[in-house]
């Protein structure tokens, strides 16, 4: 034994006879995870967070959170003496006269915008594949939560340096709050300390973005994790894989490795985008003045479709007993977004209640075989996108020569026109998808290979499936629709009323599937000629 | 002897003072004199009079133009129509600018005349802004002469003058926007600083008039001179997206920053073959 594997037995031995890490080390480093590509959008969230927090730090150092005015003496030229806040000067500071400055201060933008995506994407597939579904629902709201603090922290992060776009978004919320019936305009003073601007709102959205809500995303992702590794990883179907185990690799080394290093691609695809793209340009944007706007003012892409919203409300006010409120902003800019995410939070407990199933559900479906909530999420995807188009009505009316008043009326026909066509597109092309399912099942994969036969009758030459491809295709279970009694024991009709028809409805929407192939059929063809 | 000699010469003049020809010698001398400074001033009115035919050869070539060129929608006699606002008053500021930039004659009936290659060389422009001109008073156009940006305007405080005047149209950068029923404000990038005067002095089309007392000569030389700054101005942090905010951030996060990250971590999770 070397002089070095000895000193490090002993520290080891050392370690573990006062903690006893290595049964611990041993359970938890050889813990298997699956492996897919989907898995590793949560991997870039939170490697994202990491960038955040390193290059936020880095930023902190030099920003200075006051509207404290200050006239501007740095080296950017075109703000020479202009009068501007120190919050302004100091971001400024930071671009032009901090080594690395700029380059962290895109980093930490970029890094959110990516940390926001790459939420998103992840809720797509948890939603998609349904591993929201018993005993993952908590994980779920986790996920809510975190993705509404996302959309907050972002927001505020981008309002800091106090420039003329950021002022505006701060003005927009601001009205947000102002359009609470009756209290709107007293939480409004004190959220901003009294009338708008005042002097307070930076260092108090600084106190919240640097310390509050990073507080609060570290305990949630704690949790979030600890959770998911509690519970284990979901795993898509596959020859070998059940509801009882986990196939994949170990923790240990494997996944050590490729985790870590995905870590530093994040870092450097993210390092990429801040060095060559331009992002959030402060210097160009000026101080921010309540007197001044710019055209084409928009918010980042996760604030695009609450601004979509508000940009196509019809301007409705009712003033009564002394009060305005304001429908048109109140609508969009609270109502709608509340329902959104209500139901968003709600969906798992509302699909078990749709399908009445109570079990755990550890294998992932794809997303065609279950076709009605792939439907419910491709119609919600298709709300969200065409009002983030209204959202940037602007820049593509000048840039696709079309009129704004033209992109507005085709968002405002289209949000209630488009998300239940796409239900439907959805719903179909699902149903069909499993149909190409059942057909290459049974019949196997079309080779477009012609053969004449001796006779001289040609056929198509169908590849059959390997067993464990066959298997994928057809494991997923397709339960019936629930049994809602008509009339119960004692003669009552439809003993739970409503309720109980509109989950039968729900039920049946829900189980409306292309039958899988089973075994007798697939015998029966072998044996037969096609 | 010389002070005696010039003493002696005033004298000899002064002794003809009473003589009975001085009357009638100094009245000769006087017609002359008004004669010839008559004649003089009035040769002066004579090479104006040469000035004033250019000044009308142009104005009448100005009408020419406008009557092949311009008066089926502004009317025979600039008045205006159905479809063209009258033109009497305008200026040859407006003439200059509409028609330099190519906005005027209009390619088509769209939402608003878009800048494009002029139609009319500087000599025809002018010849019709001569014609304008002469029609009724307005603003005269801008001679490079008066365009002192570089030596008189304050860049820092063209941009605050920008940020509060123009920017809520045409953008924080002058990368311009959308206005409502397809119409906008142009991009400035690229614009002469004479269009940008001239613009800002004739409010053409959905623009308003900026007066020199709303802004004073020397502030539209700011503004010009922050212009052609930010022109300049090199993108500091990368590509710039088109300067037109979070829209395109969003849309490159997307499609490159996402794009990239799934694309590594399907090649990441791929099977080994």
């Amino acid at each position: 034994m070397k002089k070095a594997e000895r000193i490090g037995g002993n520290v080891a031995s050392y370690v573990d006879d006062r903690t006893g890490a290595a049964k611990w080390l041993r359970k938890n480093l050889t813990k298997v995870f699956p492996d897919h590509w989907s898995f590793m959008l949560g991997e870039i969230v939170l490697y994202s967070f990491i960038i955040l927090l390193l290059s936020g730090t880095f930023l902190t150092f030099w920003f200075d959170p006051s509207q404290r005015e200050v006239v501007y003496e740095g080296s950017y030229e075109p703000l020479e003496n202009i009068k501007m806040s120190a919050a302004y000067a100091s971001t400024l500071h930071i671009s032009f006269d901090v080594r690395g400055g700029l380059l962290m201060r895109q980093i930490h933008h970029w890094a959110a915008l990516i940390f926001m995506a790459g939420m998103i994407a992840h809720l797509m597939r948890v939603f998609f594949t349904g591993a929201f579904r018993k005993p993952r629902e908590a994980n779920w709201l986790i996920g809510i939560g975190l993705v509404t603090l996302g959309i907050v922290e972002g927001f505020l992060g981008y309002s800091l340096p106090d420039d003329l776009l950021s002022g505006t978004g701060i003005r927009i919320a601001e009205a947000i709050i102002q359009a609470l019936p009756v209290v709107g305009s007293y939480l409004a003073f004190f959220a901003f300390g009294g009338a708008f601007p005042g002097e307070a709102f930076i260092p108090r959205i600084f106190t919240v973005h640097v310390l509050l809500l990073p507080g609060i995303f570290l305990a949630l992702i704690t949790i979030h994790l600890m959770l998911v590794w509690y519970q284990k990883h979901t795993q898509y179907p596959g020859p070998g894989r059940t509801e009882k185990n986990v196939v994949g690799y170990p923790l240990m080394p494997i996944y050590m490795a490729k985790a870590g290093g995905f870590f530093f691609i994040v870092f450097g695809v993210t390092a990429f985008l801040g060095a060559v793209a331009s992002i959030n340009p402060i210097w160009l944007y000026g101080p921010y003045n309540p007197g001044q706007i710019s055209a084409g003012s928009q918010p980042d892409f996760y604030m695009g479709w609450l601004d979509g919203l508000v940009r196509m409300a019809p301007p409705i006010e009712t003033h009564a007993f002394g009060h305005t409120i304001s429908w048109n902003i109140l609508i969009p800019g609270l109502i709608i977004p509340g329902i959104l995410f209500t139901l968003m939070a709600l969906y798992p407990f509302i699909e078990a209640w749709m399908t009445g199933d109570k079990r755990e559900h550890h294998l992932l479906e794809r997303p065609r075989n279950n076709p009605n909530r792939t439907a419910i999420g491709a119609m919600s995807l298709a709300f969200i996108l065409v009002v983030l188009i209204n959202g940037g009505n602007d820049i593509i009316a000048t840039h696709f020569a079309l009129t704004i008043n033209q992109i507005m009326w085709f968002t405002r026909i289209g949000v209630i026109v488009i998300p239940p066509l796409t239900f439907v597109i959805t719903k179909r092309i699902c149903l069909s998808l499993q149909r190409a399912d059942r057909e290459k099942v049974l019949h196997g994969r079309e080779t477009g290979r012609l053969v004449m036969l001796p006779h001289g009758e040609f056929i198509e030459v169908h590849e059959e499936l390997t067993p464990a491809q066959k298997f994928t295709l057809t494991q997923h279970e397709q339960p019936p629709a629930l049994e809602v009694p008509r009339e119960d024991a004692n003669g009552v009709l439809n003993p739970q009323g409503l309720k109980g028809k509109l989950r039968a409805r729900f039920s049946q929407a829900h189980v409306e599937q292309v039958p899988a192939p089973t075994e007798s059929e697939a015998k029966a063809l072998e044996s037969g000629h096609h | 002897m010389k002070k005696v000699k010039m003493n002696s010469g005033i004298k000899k003049l002064s002794r003809y003072r009473r003589h009975r020809y001085a009357g009638p010698a100094l009245l000769v001398i006087a017609l002359i004199s008004l004669g010839t400074t008559y004649q003089v001033a009035s040769a002066l009115p004579s090479t104006s009079r040469m000035e004033s035919t250019e000044q009308s050869t142009l104005i009448e070539e100005g009408k020419r133009i406008f009557a092949q060129g311009c008066s089926s929608c502004h009317g025979l006699n600039a008045e205006g129509g159905g479809i063209a606002p009258s033109l009497i008053g305008v200026g040859a500021a407006s003439v200059d600018f509409q028609v330099g930039t190519g906005r005027m004659p209009m390619a088509d009936m769209s939402q608003q005349a878009m800048r494009k290659q002029p139609i009319y060389n500087a000599e025809q422009t002018a010849a019709l802004a001569a014609y304008v001109a002469s029609l009724a008073p307005g603003p005269d156009a801008v001679n490079e002469a008066q365009l002192t940006f570089e030596r008189d305007g304050n860049t820092a405080e063209g941009g605050e003058l920008f940020r509060t005047n123009c920017a809520m149209c045409h953008n924080f950068a002058g990368q311009g926007g959308a206005l409502t029923q397809g119409k906008y404000a142009p991009t400035l990038m690229g614009v002469d600083a004479k269009y940008i005067y001239e613009a800002m002095i004739t409010g053409p089309q959905s623009m308003p008039v900026f007066s020199d007392k709303t802004i004073t000569p020397e502030e539209k030389l700011s503004i010009i001179k922050w212009i052609k700054a930010a022109e300049k101005e090199p993108n500091l942090g990368g590509a710039s997206l088109g300067r037109v905010g979070p829209v395109t951030e969003g849309l490159l996060v997307w499609t490159l920053g996402l794009g990239l990250l799934i694309g590594i971590a399907v090649w990441l999770t791929a099977k080994a073959r």
